[in-house]
């Protein structure tokens, strides 16, 4: 049951990184474009966390650390570039 | 009995972050998609990581989804604010149905 389910959950969340993805091409501003990224690693490490818990292989949760690491940090990076602009 | 409670919660947590990603494509500007994603996806994320902790069941495991759980938690409503702010002071038009806003004309 679990093989069927954790399929399913992985199903939804390849639709939503879709919907994310579409934002992020159409988006008419910048900002618009970091929240479409900000969502798109928040859905990867859900991604993740279920492929591991599906796998039962623990070094895949280190690798869910780091992508929530590195999204927070890039969002963080984005929003100081919009907000100071470009350097001239 | 693990695996049905981490089926409901598995399913729980998807459903939220579809709905997430539904929100960011469907609110009409910046600052109502970005309460649609980091809610909802705040939300979805912790289903599915009570999911894959009650899956692996040791306790490395456990105390390495607890670290994402509270990481998460703790920066969703930084990177939010952060988001918020700089669309705000770059001028990012509101949407037209917005009723109130307390910093116009203050800068």
């Amino acid at each position: 049951m679990l093989e069927i389910v954790s399929q399913i959950t992985l199903v939804t969340l390849g639709v939503a990184l879709l919907l994310a993805f579409i934002r992020l091409v159409k988006g008419p501003t910048l900002p618009d474009r970091i929240v479409a990224m900000d969502l798109f690693g928040m859905l990867v490490v859900g991604l993740i966390v279920v492929l591991a818990g599906w796998s039962r292989v623990r070094a895949t949760l280190d690798a869910a650390i780091v992508i929530a690491l590195i999204g927070f940090l890039g969002t963080v990076a984005y929003a100081t570039y919009v907000e100071r602009g470009d350097p001239q | 009995m693990t695996d049905i409670v981490t089926a409901i919660v598995w399913l729980v947590g998807s459903a939220f972050a579809l709905l997430a990603a539904v929100g960011v494509l469907r609110m009409p500007d910046v600052f109502t998609r970005m309460q649609a994603s980091t809610k909802a996806s705040t939300l979805g994320l912790g289903c599915l990581l009570i999911g894959a902790a009650l899956q692996m069941g040791d306790f490395a495991s456990f105390v390495r989804v607890a670290s994402i759980g509270a990481f998460v938690l703790l920066t969703t409503p930084v990177a939010g604010h952060v988001i918020a702010r700089a669309s705000y002071y770059s001028e990012v038009p509101l949407w037209n149905g917005t009723v109130l806003d307390e910093r116009k004309g203050k800068k």
